[in-house]
């Protein structure tokens, strides 16, 4: 459930960039204090036992199909919130550099989604509510269920946001909800299997380790008034960010003007001024239009005739189809696309020459 | 499985590439990674339904594979093996978006497709601006840059540390797959009991492999730091190779160049 650059806006990606960079400063400065102990080779070492897990998998049964360790809340339990943080951030990291899975620009959705979650919300407030203390095996189980679903459910609905916000996919918000919640709550249940596996057996294994973990994470001083006050910012900054690029952007309002007194009166003539700006406007719109049209379409599509209106409705509020402009288009690509590779045929024969 | 196995063979092969010795790879590594960065930021700053116009982008990822004499059948492999994810959401949007965008003789396109293309393209460009960040500065240098760009040090301590280990526990972790592999018939001991316990065992072998570290880094006198020997100088085609290109993206960003291209070759035809 890695987000693509492809499908992101600058402006959610800079948010979540900028929610994430805030994360990592804060959680830097926890951690200074401990920056010759242990921490630090065990954060690197685990990391790469995420990978390392990721190698062997085990048969799901019943299904056929086999699965292995997601990891972020076994790096929680193990670490505490911080040090995981910054250990899950380092492993998509490196993903992005060179799985290329999701990118750079959404980067720090995937650290945002796949992170904060799973070390700032389910394993202080699910995790350590229920295995207490004094773990028993059921109630690590219990727990780490719980944590795990709740903590890929965030993530997962944190990813339909990011689409939606960025606008770039047409899929509706209830049918992407409706895709995205069931798988992860599969994909939850058996991560929150797993990770209980493996924190049982090295609780029965090695109980210090779990309780060095527990020494070590910053979880008591931890507090949730932060947490809230992070969030309210956050939704803040998101909040007050993309409206004013929605407002700023004047297509809703054409949309609604075309809707509610008929496309000719106000349709732009052709050339001139107006379609020079019209252009301008187009050429520097930084937020593509994200009107919540599509979900309109679902609804009306209940009835023949009303999903026909609709579909009239849209190609209205659209800038008018011109064959020519079409035609130019398509010829100018190819030629774009030839030219840039016989710069690249040049530059790599010059290469051989040199 | 063996698909992971492969991709970190992979890892090995970007690695390598980024040892090679040519003009972008001499490029100040600073530089490459807020080029790179700019470059995102252009392809996704596109309206949903502009595909034309992200055309002349491509030129970036081109030029720079062929001046870094990256192989292009590599990245292709590559871009395919990450695009089901983009692909699968870019999929719904021919279904749910019917409207006519563009008519080019007697076929009318639905903007749907129009943006579904503009989809798979961005995702060409950016994935492919990020490999080549990689394959022509190395990930060691990367992080390098990242550090003197402002980012945190144990961040980058974290990088460094995760991605020397990645190869040796994976090899251990593919050793213990091939193991259990060899003894389990008929899908007997691949449940999860068995895999708890294997990946415990994993666990504490780590764990214990970072202590055995800890300590011989204390003894050599570790504070903190992971001490590159790399130097890096701003030299005046690194500030070429920024101008030139961030000049080239706002270009390409303000105005529609294949439109223009096409709207002049028309015109002369016409």
């Amino acid at each position: 459930m890695h987000m693509a650059d492809a499908l992101i806006s600058p402006a959610v990606g800079g948010v979540f960039w900028a929610a994430t960079a805030g994360l990592m400063t804060y959680c830097s400065k926890k951690m200074r204090n401990s920056f010759e102990s242990l921490q630090v080779p065990l954060m690197g070492v685990l990391g790469a036992f995420i990978f390392a897990s990721q190698m062997i998998n085990f048969t799901i049964p019943g299904t056929g199909s086999s699965g292995h360790l997601g990891g972020g809340l076994l790096l929680a339990i193990l670490l505490g919130p911080c040090p995981a943080f910054m250990t899950i951030a380092s492993v998509l990291t490196v993903q992005a550099l060179f799985f290329a899975d999701g990118g750079l620009l959404a980067l720090g959705c995937n650290i945002f989604n796949l992170g904060f979650f799973p070390c700032f919300l389910a394993y202080p407030f699910i995790y350590k509510l229920i295995a207490g203390e004094k773990p028993t095996q059921s109630r690590i189980v219990a727990g780490s269920i719980l944590a795990a679903v709740v903590g890929l459910q965030l993530g997962a609905f944190g990813v339909v946001l990011e689409t939606l916000f960025s606008g770039i996919s047409e899929l509706p918000f209830s049918t992407f909800v409706l895709l995205m919640q069931p798988i992860h709550l599969a994909i939850g249940v058996v991560e929150g299997l797993v990770t209980a596996s493996v924190v049982a057996f090295v609780w029965a294994a090695r109980p210090e380790i779990l309780e060095m973990a527990a020494g070590h994470a910053p979880a008591k001083s931890f507090s949730i008034q932060k947490v809230l006050a992070t969030l309210m910012i956050l939704a803040l900054v998101t909040g007050t960010g993309l409206s004013w690029f929605a407002s700023a952007h004047p297509d809703g309002l054409e949309w609604s003007m075309a809707k509610t007194s008929g496309k000719e009166e106000l349709e732009a003539p052709e050339q001139g001024i107006h379609s020079m700006l019209g252009h301008l406007q187009e050429a520097t719109s930084f937020l593509p239009d994200y009107g919540f049209k599509s979900a309109e379409v679902t609804e009306a599509a209940e009835g023949e005739a009303q999903h026909e209106t609709a579909v009239v409705e849209e190609a209205e509020a659209w800038p008018a189809v011109d064959i020519g402009t079409s035609v130019a288009g398509v010829v100018g690509g190819s030629l774009t696309l030839l030219m840039a590779w016989s710069i690249a045929l040049f530059l790599r024969r010059e290469q051989k020459t040199s | 499985m063996p698909k992971i196995e492969s991709s970190l063979f992979e890892i090995g092969v970007l690695d390598q590439l980024a040892f090679q010795d040519t003009p972008l790879h001499r490029i100040d590594p600073r530089i490459k990674l807020i080029t790179t960065l700019c470059f995102i930021v252009t392809v996704v700053s596109y309206n949903h339904y502009e595909f034309s116009a992200l055309l002349p982008l491509i030129l970036y990822p081109i030029a720079l594979s062929a001046s870094g004499q990256l192989p292009g059948a590599y990245l292709w492999r590559k871009l395919l093996i990450a695009s089901p994810f983009a692909l699968l959401i870019g999929m719904f949007n021919p279904l749910f978006d019917h409207s006519t965008l563009l008519q080019i003789g007697g076929l009318s396109i639905s903007g749907g497709w129009v943006s579904f293309a503009s989809i798979m393209l961005r995702f060409t460009l950016t994935v492919s601006a990020a490999l080549i960040l990689v394959a022509s500065t190395g990930f060691a240098t990367v992080c390098m840059a990242l550090g003197r760009m402002g980012i945190s040090k144990v961040f980058t301590t974290q990088l460094l540390f995760l991605y020397r280990y990645i190869f040796i526990l994976t090899d251990e972790g593919l050793r213990m797959m091939r193991a259990r592999n060899l003894r389990s018939f008929d899908k007997r001991g691949t449940g999860l009991k068995i895999y708890g316990s294997m990946l415990g065992q994993l666990l504490l072998r780590t764990m214990d492999r970072a202590q055995r570290i800890h300590q011989a880094m204390l003894c050599r006198g570790f504070t903190g730091d992971i001490r590159l020997n790399r130097q890096f100088r701003l030299r005046s085609t690194d500030i070429t190779f920024a101008a030139g290109w961030l000049t080239f993206f706002i270009l390409a960003r303000t105005c529609n160049l294949p439109l223009a291209v096409g709207q002049f070759v028309m015109g002369i035809a016409a």
